[in-house]
C-alpha cells in the first residue's frame, strides 16, 4: 500500500514512516501542504495521513479542497487538538477517521487498516509466499485453495512474518508490534498466537520456525 | 436549597395585611358615620313631629268666655302614632300651674324664647324625647303663658336605628369583603412578576447563564440587573476555566507526542529486558497523562456544553453505529468482537449530538479496554416506553461492588483497574451527559456471564 504522510514534526514523521514501512507499506512524507499537493499530483495513494496544524496552512482546508475535487483517497487526520467538537468537525469535512496525538502506533495501524478495508472494493494487497496467499484487508489466508479467516492478532502476526520472510523476529519485538502496551503483553502470549498460525498453516509448504534463543521466522520448506 | 435560605416575613402577606387593615378601618368608619347620620336624621324627624304636635296643641288653645280652653286635636297625637307603637305623654301648664296631662312629666328647661325646646329624659323608667313650647296669650288683658310639653318614648327610633345599623353593618361587611378580595388580588398580582422571574430562573438548565431577557416591571430593574450581572460574571469565569483547561491539555499533549514517539523508537532499538521494561513503563506513563489531559478537556467540554445545552433532534441509532465504527479498530487490536444490535427504525432524542457521542464513545472505550482479549462486547440499542436505552456489556471483571456507587465521581476508578490506562473521568462524563439530557446511567454487573453492564437511558424527543 502506498501512504502519504503530511506531518511537519520530523520525529513523529520518521517514526510513523518507519513503523508503516515495517508492515510493508511505502510511505511518502510531505512536511507541508505545498509538498503534499505536489505528491498528490504525481502519485496515486491508497491512504493519506494528514496533520491539521501545518506550517503553510490548515490541514482542514486541504481536506476540504481534496473532497471538493472529488478525489476519494481516504484520509485519516492526525490531530493534537483533542476537543471532541474539533474531532467531529474533521469527519464532517470528509475525513475517514481521526487519531489524537500522541497516539499508539498500533492504533494508527489499526485505524489505517479499518479505513482501507472500508474503502477497498476489492483493490487487493495480496501477499503470496510459497503456496499460501494472504490478504490482510480481507483477513484471509488461502492454503491450497482453502480460505481461512484470521483473527486480528493472527493476521497482524502473519503480516509481520510475510512482509519479511526468513527474517528472525524476537519475541519481544513481536510483543511490541502485536500488543502495543497492553497489560496482557507477555512473551508467552506470543507463543499462543504463533501456535494458532501454525495450525492454520498445517499442510502448507510455509512454516513458522522457532529459532532457539532468538525467536521465530517464516520459511518455506 | 430552601433549607439554607433565611426567611423573614412575606411581601405578599404584608401587602394583604396592610390592605385588609385599611379596608377594615374604612368599613368601620363608614359604619360609624352612616349610623350617626341616620341617628341624627331619625331623631330630627321625631323632633319635627313632636314639634308639630306641640304646635297643633298650642294652636288649639283659645280664650273662650274669658277662660282658657285647650281642645287637643286628634291629629296632634295621631301623627305621633304614625311613627310606631310608642307611648305618648303630654302636659299643659298655665303660668307654671299644671292644667292637664301627666303631672309628673319631667319639668322642661326654662323658656328663653318661644321656639320649641327639645330635651331627652326618662319617664316611667323609659327614655323619652320631649318637646316643650310656650305660647303667650292674653286672657282678660293679663299675659298668660301656656306651656305644652309632648313627650314620646323612643322604641320606634331605636328599632329604626337598629334596622339602619344592621343594613349599614351589612354594607360595611360587604365593602370590607370586596376590598379584601381586591387587596388579595392586588397583592398577588404585585408579587406575580417576582414569581415569574423565580420560575424562569429555576426552570433553567444546570447553569444556563443567559441574561434574563423577559420584560420585568420597573421596580425589578435593579434585581434583574444584579442577577444578570452575576450570571455574566459566572459565565465569564466558567469559560475562562474552559479555555484554560483546553489550552493546558493542548500544551501537555503536544510535547507528549514527541516523547512518546521517541520512546517507541527507542524501544525498537533496545534489547535488554530491563531496559525494555523501563521504556514500556515510560510509554504507559505518557499514555496515562495524555489520556488524563484529553479526558480533562473532554470533561470540561461536557460540563460546558451541558450547561449551554444546544438541543437538536439526534438519531440515536445512527449515532451509535458511528460510535461503534469509530471503536472497531481498537476492538480489532485486541480481537474483541462487537456484537451490535440496533433497530432499523430511527429513534430520536433531543440533545447535543457531540455530547451524546462523547458519552457513547466513553462507554465503548471502557468496555473494550476492560475486556479480556478474544472476547465480545455487546452493544444494544432499544426503544423503551418512555425513551431509548443503550446497553454496553462486556466480559471483563465487572464493577467492584464496593465502588459501584462512586464510579461516576471525578477521578474515581474501580479498585480492579490498576493495569489499564485510564483517567477516572470516563463514567463521570457519561453520567453528566446523561443527566444533562434528563437521562440516567445505570451500572451493574452481568449476573450470569460476569462482566460489566452499563445502561444509558435517554427520554424520547
Amino acid at each position: 500500500m502506498r501512504y502519504l504522510l503530511v506531518e511537519d514534526n520530523d520525529q513523529l514523521a520518521t517514526a510513523v514512516v518507519d513503523r508503516l514501512s515495517l508492515d510493508g507499506h511505502v510511505v511518502d512524507r510531505a512536511g507541508n501542504l505545498g509538498t503534499a499537493e505536489d505528491f498528490i499530483a504525481t502519485t496515486e495513494y491508497d491512504l493519506i495521513l494528514l496533520d491539521i496544524m501545518l506550517p503553510d496552512g490548515d490541514g482542514r482546508h486541504f481536506l476540504q479542497s481534496h473532497r471538493a475535487a472529488r478525489r476519494d483517497t481516504p484520509i485519516i487526520v492526525l490531530t493534537a487538538r483533542s476537543e471532541v467538537s474539533d474531532r467531529v468537525g474533521v469527519l464532517d469535512l470528509g475525513a475517514d477517521d481521526y487519531i489524537v496525538k500522541p497516539f499508539d502506533f498500533s492504533e494508527l495501524e489499526a485505524r489505517c487498516r479499518a479505513v482501507l478495508r472500508r474503502q477497498s472494493g476489492g483493490a487487493s494487497n495480496v501477499h503470496s509466499f510459497g503456496d499460501v496467499v494472504f490478504d490482510p484487508l480481507a483477513c484471509t489466508l488461502t492454503v491450497h485453495g482453502r480460505d481461512i479467516r484470521l483473527r486480528n492478532r493472527e493476521l497482524r502476526l502473519l503480516e509481520i512474518f510475510i512482509c519479511a520472510p526468513e527474517q528472525v523476529f524476537s519475541k519481544s519485538k513481536l510483543v511490541d508490534r502485536l500488543f502495543s502496551y497492553d497489560v496482557d503483553a507477555s512473551e508467552n502470549a506470543i507463543e499462543v498466537y504463533v501456535g494458532r498460525l501454525r495450525k492454520h498453516l498445517e499442510g502448507a509448504a510455509v512454516q513458522i520456525v522457532t529459532v532457539r534463543g532468538l525467536g521465530y521466522r517464516l520459511s518455506q520448506s | 436549597m430552601s433549607g439554607s435560605i433565611h426567611l423573614r416575613g412575606s411581601i405578599q402577606r404584608r401587602l394583604i395585611v396592610q390592605l385588609l387593615t385599611g379596608a377594615a378601618l374604612l368599613a368601620t368608619l363608614m359604619f360609624l358615620v352612616v349610623q350617626s347620620y341616620a341617628r341624627d336624621l331619625a331623631g330630627q324627624s321625631q323632633d319635627e313631629i313632636l314639634a308639630a304636635s306641640v304646635t297643633a296643641i298650642l294652636d288649639s288653645a283659645a280664650v273662650r268666655n274669658g277662660d282658657l280652653t285647650v281642645d287637643i286635636p286628634y291629629f296632634a297625637f295621631s301623627m305621633l302614632g304614625n311613627i310606631s307603637e310608642d307611648r305618648v305623654f303630654y302636659s299643659i301648664t298655665r303660668n307654671g300651674d299644671f292644667l292637664t296631662g301627666y303631672p309628673d312629666l319631667p319639668k322642661p328647661t326654662a323658656a328663653t324664647d318661644t321656639s320649641p325646646r327639645f330635651r331627652t329624659d326618662s319617664y316611667d323608667g323609659e327614655s323619652i324625647r320631649m318637646v316643650t313650647a310656650t305660647r303667650r296669650m292674653s286672657i282678660s288683658g293679663q299675659p298668660d303663658f301656656i306651656e305644652v310639653t309632648v313627650a314620646q318614648t323612643r322604641y320606634g327610633l331605636r328599632q329604626q336605628l337598629a334596622g339602619i345599623s344592621r343594613t349599614v353593618a351589612g354594607f360595611g361587611l360587604g365593602f370590607f369583603a370586596i376590598a379584601a378580595l381586591f387587596g388579595i388580588l392586588a397583592a398577588q398580582s404585585a408579587i406575580q412578576p417576582l414569581r415569574q422571574l423565580a420560575g424562569s430562573v429555576s426552570r433553567r438548565g444546570l447553569s444556563d447563564l443567559r441574561p434574563v431577557s423577559a420584560p420585568v416591571p420597573a421596580e425589578m430593574e435593579v434585581l434583574v440587573g444584579a442577577l444578570n450581572g452575576f450570571m455574566g460574571r459566572l459565565k465569564a469565569s466558567l469559560s475562562r476555566s474552559e479555555d484554560l483547561i483546553a489550552e493546558a491539555a493542548h500544551r501537555v499533549r503536544t510535547p507528549l507526542t514527541t516523547v512518546r514517539t521517541q520512546a517507541e523508537i527507542t524501544l525498537r532499538r533496545v534489547d535488554k529486558p530491563e531496559n525494555r521494561q523501563a521504556v514500556r513503563e515510560m510509554i504507559r506513563a505518557i499514555d496515562e497523562s495524555s489520556r488524563a489531559a484529553g479526558q480533562l478537556l473532554d470533561h470540561a467540554m461536557v460540563s460546558f456544553r451541558s450547561d449551554h445545552l444546544e438541543v437538536e433532534e439526534v438519531e440515536i441509532c445512527r449515532l451509535t453505529r458511528d460510535a461503534v465504527s469509530r471503536v472497531v479498530p481498537m476492538a480489532d487490536l485486541r480481537d474483541i468482537e462487537l456484537d451490535v444490535t440496533i433497530p432499523k427504525a430511527a429513534i430520536y432524542v433531543k440533545g447535543d449530538a457531540i455530547l451524546l457521542q462523547s458519552a457513547l464513545l466513553n462507554l465503548l472505550d471502557n468496555a473494550i479496554k476492560y475486556s479480556p482479549p478474544d472476547s465480545r462486547v455487546y452493544v444494544h440499542v432499544r426503544a423503551v416506553e418512555t425513551g431509548v436505552e443503550i446497553t454496553v456489556q462486556d466480559n471483563g471483571a465487572g464493577f467492584p461492588k464496593a465502588d459501584m456507587g462512586r464510579l461516576t465521581r471525578r477521578f474515581v476508578r474501580g479498585s480492579n483497574t490498576e493495569t489499564v490506562v485510564g483517567s477516572g473521568l470516563g463514567l463521570t462524563i457519561v453520567n453528566e451527559v446523561a443527566r444533562a439530557h434528563g437521562g440516567q446511567l445505570f451500572l451493574s454487573n452481568r449476573s450470569e456471564e460476569g462482566g460489566a453492564c452499563a445502561r444509558l437511558f435517554f427520554p424520547l424527543a
